[in-house]
């Protein structure tokens, strides 16, 4: 998109730090998440969920459920839609599992009752009767030839032939000629790498509260990133007509991507309908991870050629995620990641995705990125060592910049990983001493960015403050971002500015909050819908001047005319317009509905310290700097938290979190007991460096911050941990029984 | 099942209410006294989410009955502010950016309280150790640990 | 699920006794209301205790020894000015268990009861030998905390029977105790392998020794071999190794989804060491 009246300095609220507009009512409790929303009369629902990892469901009786005092209705597959097709059967197979069950936690029936006790209770009267059938859940294994199949037919035209029908999608892409790259290279390294899926362990669990009539009208109220998904789908599975539905989005608490997709709303409209009553559905937390979207599990190689200069000659990556029991997983953003941050003459990447008796994945920031950086930088790291090269020198060397053709096809605009080297490698951090078993790791990330669907409406009040209706979910902040951009732009304060999130019958269409866009798509939509308002502003002052639109300009809150020729008019503020909206032509509201495809994509360089235990293989964080590139930060303060809460996922990520399945098939951990997220004591603080490299498809040269955080963070602590433990660990997690056993691999020789 | 009438004191306030023995104080507090604010992230005692002061002590609600509450004095989040005044932590919290989406922040104020109150000048490794049982997943703890230790010395300083 | 408040032991014996189903004994709630929640065990009948008298008291007697109370929560043990002065290895695992939170509520007899090979009270508790009273239909016995867990989530407590009051001995003289456990993180997880070591010295020599292992094993256990590794040693480099020895020795672990059989082996040697060496240093360091 071409953008006019592009600024990139002499801001007078974007780079200061308000406190966010829904501060007090998240300090006091008074703000309303998921399972804060009541109706009078509501049901509370509980789901039964499928015990095996692979089962045929031969038989579902309700009957005793149905016979409990309290229960109101049971649901089972045959309460929703028929003849779905494509993702919008995929979801509903998911949300409600149809002759088989997939994964260990797939719903197969749910009840609605009087209360949550009931329920529950309820649920344990539903009769299942399974036959239980073989299972896999691991990536290679799932390729294997004897591998049982998931579903036949599953995989799309991209999968070339002779693979197993478990391998459903394939991407294959790069330039050059590699195996020319690697007989050019001093160094060729090659190997292999795994990670273990993990996921976004958002603190509020999914929960909504829906209602549906037997005409066909509801309305929907859920902690969810994007409610005009929501409805588009809960209208397909229940067989509505869209606009019928109305979804309002909740306080969320944390997302991460996983609360992009859809899991229990339509379960609860079901509910609602089969019942006439609303019905409230919040999920356990065994349940949280047992069936909503955890990220892929990957099996990795990669082979890199460099020469003793420390210039790449070629790199080649095969990468084979697993995404749970439906197509999905990211393998091309995987693959496409993998080399973006170096200009490369020959590079390769393929990608299968690849399903297995597990849920089926969803996005959790940078999906399919951190992975691939994981596996990249590990090698990057092994061949710095193994030619005595530095580690950012090496990457400055190599790095992609504006006019690169990047390593999955387009050509990069301007782009700020250079910054970003260079910054670290000028950081205290890059140079202070280490102590007796510590070691240091660097690595790169990369994310792609996006923009999509937005819609915006900034409508005046006649006390000239403004409301403006964004239809992006404010996941951390986004509010204030959104606020200090509209402020900008009318030159009124920050705090006249409310910021709602709209309903889904108040504003056009918008995609979900995820790819980074909130502050950058709804950002600038919110920047062009202010201008579209100061138009208005700027055409009513122009009537009552007697003086053509053109000559009337915005200035400081007030129009102004625009030169000396224009006229001589004391300023008129924006409250003196807006008090006369009604009689001057109607009120004023500013509007912006586009699809942003100038998002910029976004690098980062991390830096981290790491201490290894040598007789527990215990791994201690004990320096994280983290310095990325945001193009303009909004709210620096905000972005800051982004950078912090992106390296903070990724520690966890690196070295303990993981979804461990047992010889059954079923999932072991499904408690925050044995999911072990990063607490307060196992972090340092996190240091912050925001680099600012204008995006050029931005109005303020916004990048978005979100994702790119969590992409370094896996190698950057793979390289200190094998730097400190004076051994290569190749495998995510690094817990402690993989430290030792590789330390004592290494003593063996 | 018959239910237990249980009489107990909310930030101060005497409430009455009627529970089945299985039911939680975090699910008497939400359910059937519709206070909110109290957050329910695991039902395990693994995230905190829900943390109260039950006599004073820290604990998490959903490992307390609802019919232990009898007698026994109960504060939540919504008692932590004096009507518009926020407190010290509270204004903190905001200015730092000490939370993002705001799910445990609730529980974080409320331990964060109970520790100031018992050690108004705690190291960041105590702060740090006291609070590992509030998980927080999108700040990583930075803008909290800060926003606490920096109230700690303001509240020190104002005493 | 029927609840009640007896106000005497020998009430909720009684209650217990004639209950059908399943009956659980209510004090601090941190591992029933989970296993509640969780689906794994809804009671039937549920004692809460707490309100018995003198449940809540922590209480040194004459001789030096002490009585805790069976609803004394870990926080009230951390608190106390001088329980843990005696014997710090005691409290401070007792303090290792859960967060801040459930230390608010969490008790040793409840971390006993709860049957599980990693709770992290019971081998500090073992090592110190501390005995507990039982209060049953029949009247009441003294019985060794090492001889009440009989396997993961079992007891050898009898229908109607529970724990009614612990005693600690006194310390005596020059004598130290330590707890460590491993765990992934720094707090929150379940004890991967945990050591704990109680000893009295005399001069630099090591005169007695209790060393018991968790977690490597159906139950904690009490290991003769490790103490006797250690006893008339000065705790030097030859006794360390072969007190790691007889604790890998004494171990049968199992591999599951908190760590490997290989990797508890080790770190259960490692772990005993550590233990040993805090208690040795704390036991010179103690008065008379």
């Amino acid at each position: 998109m071409a953008l006019d009246n592009t600024k990139s300095t002499g801001f007078t609220h974007v780079g200061t730090t308000p406190d966010r507009p829904d501060g007090v009512d998240k300090v006091t409790g008074r703000a309303r998440f998921g399972a804060d929303i009541t109706a009078p009369g509501m049901l509370h629902a509980a789901i039964v969920r499928s015990p095996h990892a692979h089962a045929r469901i031969k038989r579902i009786d309700t009957s005793k459920a149905e016979a409990l005092a309290g229960v109101k209705g049971v649901v089972t597959r045959a309460d929703f839609a028929t003849g779905l097709t494509g993702e919008n059967w995929n979801i509903l197979e998911n949300v409600m599992a149809g002759d088989t069950a997939l994964y260990d936690g797939h719903a197969v029936a749910a009840v609605a009752a009087t209360s949550s006790l009931i329920a529950r209770d309820a649920a344990k009267l539903v009769v299942v009767e399974y036959e239980p059938l073989p299972h896999v859940t691991d990536v290679d294994k799932a390729m294997a030839a004897d591998a049982p199949v998931i579903r036949e037919g599953a995989a799309d035209t991209s999968v070339p032939k002779g693979l197993h029908p478990n391998v459903v999608r394939y991407h294959e892409s790069g330039h050059g000629d590699v195996e020319a790259g690697f007989a050019e290279a001093d160094l060729v390294v090659e190997d292999h790498f795994k990670t273990e899926a993990t996921h976004q362990g958002y603190i509020e669990p999914h929960a909504c509260l829906g209602t549906l009539g037997g005409d066909g009208k509801g309305e929907l109220w859920c902690c969810t990133q994007g409610h005009w998904n929501v409805q588009k789908i809960c209208a397909a599975l229940l067989g509505l007509e869209t606009a019928n539905l109305r979804v309002t989005a909740s306080e969320i608490g944390g997302g991460f991507g996983g609360k992009t997709a859809v899991f229990i709303e339509p379960v609860a409209l079901a509910l609602a309908r089969k019942t006439n009553k609303p019905v409230k559905l919040v999920m356990p937390r065994a349940d949280v991870f047992k069936a909503t979207g955890p990220t892929a599990s990957t099996s990795m190689d990669i082979k890199i050629g460099m020469k003793k200069d420390g210039t790449i000659t070629a790199a080649q990556g095969t990468f084979r995620l697993q995404g749970g029991a439906f197509p999905g997983a990211p393998c091309e953003f995987t693959a496409m990641c993998a080399f973006a941050p170096y200009a490369l003459k020959n590079v390769r990447q393929v990608g299968y995705d690849v399903m297995s008796n597990r849920p089926k994945q969803a996005a959790y920031r940078a999906p399919g990125s951190p992975m691939a950086a994981f596996a990249v930088e590990s090698v990057i790291d092994e061949l710095c060592n193994r030619l005595d090269l530095d580690p950012i020198e090496t990457r400055l060397k190599n790095a992609s910049k504006k006019g690169t053709k990047a390593s999955f096809g387009p050509t990069f605009d301007r782009i700020g990983l250079v910054e970003t080297l260079e910054a670290a490698k000028a950081h205290p951090h890059y140079c202070a001493p280490l102590k007796p078993g510590q070691g240091r790791g660097i690595s790169c990330g990369f994310w792609f960015n996006h923009g999509g669907e937005t819609a915006v409406s900034l409508a005046l009040s006649e006390d000239g403050t403004a409301q403006l209706a964004v239809g992006t979910p404010d996941i951390g902040g986004s509010r204030a971002s959104m606020a200090l951009m509209a402020a900008e732009e009318l030159g009124i304060p920050y705090e006249n500015i409310r910021v709602t999130i709209a309903d889904t019958a108040t504003l056009g269409y918008n995609e979900v909050s995820h790819g980074s866009r909130v502050t950058y798509a709804s950002g600038l939509a919110t920047i062009q819908a202010a201008r579209d308002a100061v138009k208005k502003l700027c055409g009513r002052a122009a009537a009552k001047w007697g003086i053509p639109e053109d000559a009337v300009k915005w200035e400081n809150g007030c129009a102004v005319p625009s030169g000396p020729n224009a006229g001589d008019f004391d300023p008129l503020p924006i409250a003196e317009i807006t008090k006369r909206m009604g009689a001057t032509g109607g009120p004023i509201v500013g509007h912006f509905e586009a699809t942003p495809e100038g998002a910029g994509v976004s690098f980062a360089t991390h830096i981290v310290d790491a201490e290894v235990d040598p007789e527990t293989g215990k791994t201690s964080v004990v320096r994280y700097t983290v310095v990325q590139d945001a193009g303009k930060a909004i709210h620096p303060t905000y972005v800051e938290g982004q950078f912090q809460g992106g390296a903070a996922q990724g520690i966890g990520w690196a070295l303990n979190e993981e979804y461990i399945y047992g010889e059954d098939g079923r999932l072991q951990n499904a408690l925050f007991l044995d999911y072990r997220i990063p607490v307060a004591s196992d972090l340092p603080m996190i240091d912050t460096v925001i680099v600012e490299v204008p995006n050029p498809g931005h109005p303020y040269g916004v990048r978005g911050v979100g994702e790119t955080s969590i992409c370094p963070p896996l190698a950057a602590i793979a390289n200190a941990v094998s730097a400190a433990a004076g051994v290569r660990l190749r495998q995510l997690p690094m817990s402690p029984p993989r430290i030792l056993e590789a330390l004592e691999q290494q003593r063996n020789g | 099942m018959s239910k237990i009438h249980v009489t107990t004191t909310v930030n101060g306030d005497e409430v009455e209410f009627l529970c089945d023995p299985r039911e939680t104080v975090l699910d008497v507090l939400r359910d059937r006294l519709g206070m909110t604010g109290t957050k329910e992230g695991c039902g395990t005692g693994d995230c905190g989410a829900c943390s109260i002061t039950l006599d004073g002590r820290l604990v998490c609600s959903c490992l307390v009955l609802g019919v232990e509450a009898e007698g026994r004095e109960i504060a939540t989040v919504e008692g932590i502010a004096t009507g518009e005044d926020l407190h010290p932590l509270q204004q903190k919290f905001i200015e730092y950016a000490a939370l993002q989406c705001g799910i445990c922040t609730p529980g974080i104020l409320v331990a964060t309280k109970a520790l100031l109150e018992k050690n108004p000048d705690p190291t960041e490794t105590e702060v740090r150790y006291w609070l590992a049982g509030n998980l927080c997943r999108c700040t990583g703890y930075d803008k909290i640990i800060r926003a606490v230790m920096d109230t700690a010395a303001d509240m020190r300083e104002a005493s | 699920m029927q609840y009640h408040t007896p106000a005497s032991f020998e009430d909720a014996a009684a209650i217990a006794a004639q209950a059908d189903g399943v009956t659980r004994f209510l004090a601090g709630g941190t591992d029933v209301l989970v296993q509640l929640r969780a689906d794994i065990v809804t009671p039937d009948t549920l004692i809460d205790i707490k309100g018995i008298t003198g449940t809540r008291d922590i209480a040194r007697n004459p001789d030096g020894s002490w009585q805790i109370g069976i609803a004394v929560s870990g926080a009230e043990m951390t608190e106390h000015p001088a329980l843990g002065r005696d014997w710090p290895g005691v409290v401070e695992a007792t303090d290792l268990i859960g967060s801040t939170q459930v230390q608010g509520r969490c008790t040793m007899v409840g971390n006993l009861c709860n049957g599980s090979p990693a709770a992290d009270a019971v081998p500090a508790m073992v090592a110190a030998g501390i005995t507990v009273t039982v209060t049953g239909p029949d009247g009441t016995r003294d019985v060794a905390v090492e001889d009440i867990p009989t396997g993961p989530g079992k007891t050898s407590l009898a229908k109607g029977e529970l724990i009614s009051a612990v005693h600690i001995p006194a310390r005596g003289d020059h004598g130290g105790d330590a707890y460590l456990r491993f765990i992934p993180r720094t707090e929150m997880d379940i004890a991967v392998v945990g050591a704990a070591v109680n000893l009295r010295l005399e001069g630099d020599t090591i005169t007695e020794a209790r060393v018991s292992l968790g977690a490597v094993a159906p139950t904690v256990l009490l290991v003769q071999e490790a103490a006797d590794a250690i006893i008339g040693t000065t705790l030097d480099d030859a006794a360390l190794a072969a007190l790691a020895q007889a604790a890998r020795d004494a171990c049968k672990p199992i591999d599951d989804k908190r760590g490997t059989i290989k990797f508890r082996t080790h770190v259960v040697g490692v772990l005993a060491q550590r233990a040993a060496k805090i208690a040795y240093e704390r036991a010179q360091k103690a008065g008379k």
